[in-house]
């Protein structure tokens, strides 16, 4: 459903992606692992539009999305829970959630919307009056991920979601991306957490210096020798 | 207490309101937009001319001359935005200011060429009214219960609108609305109108009780700047408090002193005041 072929881009005079393809079907949970600076993020920037791309296509659903603003990307089905999870700090939790339903379509849908998310998430209804940006990191990942729910998305895209969380807390994220997927939801998942990202997705690609070093089914990657050594410690 | 300085106290308040809604655009624009409008006095300036030639020289009704105003305003600060501000959008802050800056001295060139420097008046004289042996203008406290309502009703649309949301929200983290479905610019084009149309509103109500003229902005236009300093440049609540602390520093000091040295007072209070609290009285 979502396809990119051969992505270039960057920041000014630096490239960070050189010609990555990649292929998402529908309903699939796919998962990018690499090291710090391999370019995951920005490769998530480029989907959702933050960042133009320089070269290649990206279509989604056949119809192409490259070189779309960021904010028509949205439109098109495609949500980004952004790295560090990005909350608006002094809006209350449920405000957060209302500039996810910022679009015209999402808006007619709010309180639907806000009751699905509230039963994925019930600890945010509790917090629903609180500022984002005093509740606990886990809470406030919780929070980011419904903002971005809150679209209703056919894709989802998540930028390293464990993060800076206390393993404990990262535990109950990954417990949350395994309740998306059995919503239905695609999604596209960045980590560092290669371990555990493996046993949620599907199959997932080892982006190296912005380039696709290898890909395959997640039990083909837990086998394979050099991501075992390099990225697992095994 | 001294019926003199209690009505000295009441004028100072109600003089606060305006400002307040001064301070309340101006901070708007700053926080969402992050460009500071040297010219907004003068863009009130503006629409107190086009309530003077609306209502004197046209003879439209008075509140249709103030809806046009306001109408006129707020689509003056789109184009401001789009003609001076969004080219020099990502450019240096000092470059910025020097644009709308210069706006400044257009506009008071233009109103001279185009008006002379006379001080015109609309004319229309409300009464002075007399509670309980004090006096109040009636002007004035129609300015303030206006001005209120202004301050209110920006409060609810930033507050429990999708847009005013999208507002708040681009203040906190400018990268990251498009993810949300925001079009930063359109929003942008909102909030200059925002801007304008309060700066419109005030000049409905400063041209009930002064003349107008090329360089009234000069008159008050430091003041806002300096409390929109003083409650934290973007702190709309922070602007708000400053603008009756002020406008009381000047009405008592008008009452003991004079009311040039109350200004003296007044920029005094805010030069020690930035010395101790640099970032504002209400800085975390």
């Amino acid at each position: 459903m979502l396809s990119l072929a051969a992505i270039s881009a960057g920041y000014g005079s630096f490239q960070a992606l050189f010609g990555v393809s990649l292929e998402v079907a529908r309903g699939e949970a796919i998962g990018v692992i690499g090291p710090n600076g391999a370019g995951k993020t920005t490769l998530m920037r480029v989907i959702s539009g933050i960042i133009p791309m320089r070269e290649g296509a990206m279509t989604l659903d056949g119809r192409s999305i490259g070189g779309l603003p960021a904010h028509r990307v949205v439109e098109q089905g495609i949500a980004h829970v952004p790295e560090n999870r990005r909350l608006f700090p002094r809006l209350s939790v449920e405000e957060n959630l209302r500039i996810g339903a910022f679009l015209p379509a999402a808006r007619t849908r709010f309180s639907e919307q806000l009751d699905w998310v509230y039963s994925l998430f019930p600890r945010l209804r509790d917090r629903r009056t609180q500022l984002a940006g005093t509740m606990s990191g886990g809470e406030q990942q919780m929070c980011a991920i419904a903002r971005a729910l809150m679209s209703r998305p056919k894709v989802l895209l998540m930028d390293e979601p464990s993060a800076g969380l206390a393993p404990i807390v990262v535990h109950q994220v990954f417990d949350l991306v395994r309740r998306i997927r059995a919503e239905g939801l695609t999604v596209l998942i960045v980590e560092q957490n290669v371990q555990q990202v493996l046993d949620v997705v599907d199959r997932a690609y080892l982006l190296e210096v912005g380039t696709i070093k290898l890909s395959g089914t997640a039990a083909e990657l837990k086998d394979n020798s050099l991501i075992r050594t390099a990225y697992m410690g095994l | 207490m001294d019926i003199y300085l209690l009505e000295a106290i009441i004028n100072g308040i109600l003089l606060g309101g305006v400002l307040a809604l001064l301070a309340l655009g101006l901070n708007l624009i700053f926080g969402v937009i992050d460009v500071v409008w040297i010219c907004y006095a003068d863009i009130v300036m503006c629409g107190m001319y086009a309530i003077y030639f609306l209502y004197t020289q046209y003879g439209l009704p008075l509140p249709l001359a103030f809806a046009i105003a306001i109408a006129g305003v707020a689509g003056l600060g789109v184009l401001i935005h789009l003609l001076i501000i969004a080219p020099v959008l990502n450019s240096a802050p000092l470059n910025q200011l020097l644009a709308t800056g210069g706006l400044l001295f257009f506009l008071q060139s233009f109103a001279t060429l185009l008006f002379g420097t006379d001080f015109r008046n609309i004319g229309v004289r409300l009464p002075v009214l007399e509670i309980a042996t004090i006096y109040v203008s009636f002007a004035r406290l129609i300015a303030f219960a206006v001005a209120l309502t202004g301050a209110v009703a920006l409060y609810f649309f930033l507050k429990r609108t999708y847009v005013g949301t999208a507002i708040r929200a681009i203040a906190q983290d400018r990268e990251i609305v498009g993810l949300m479905g925001i079009d930063q610019r359109r929003i942008y084009l909102v909030v200059s109108a925002i801007g304008g149309a309060l700066a419109g509103l005030a000049a409905c109500l400063l041209a009930l009780q002064y003349d107008v003229h090329p360089f009234i902005g000069n008159t008050f236009g430091p003041v806002i700047f300096m409390i929109c300093v003083l409650g934290g440049l973007g702190n709309m609540i922070g602007g708000f408090i400053a603008s009756f602390v002020i406008s009381q520093i000047i009405a008592i000091g008008g009452y003991y002193a004079s009311t040039e040295l109350s200004y003296v007072l007044a920029f005094t209070f805010f030069i020690v005041l930035m010395l101790i609290r640099p970032r504002g009285l209400f800085a975390p």
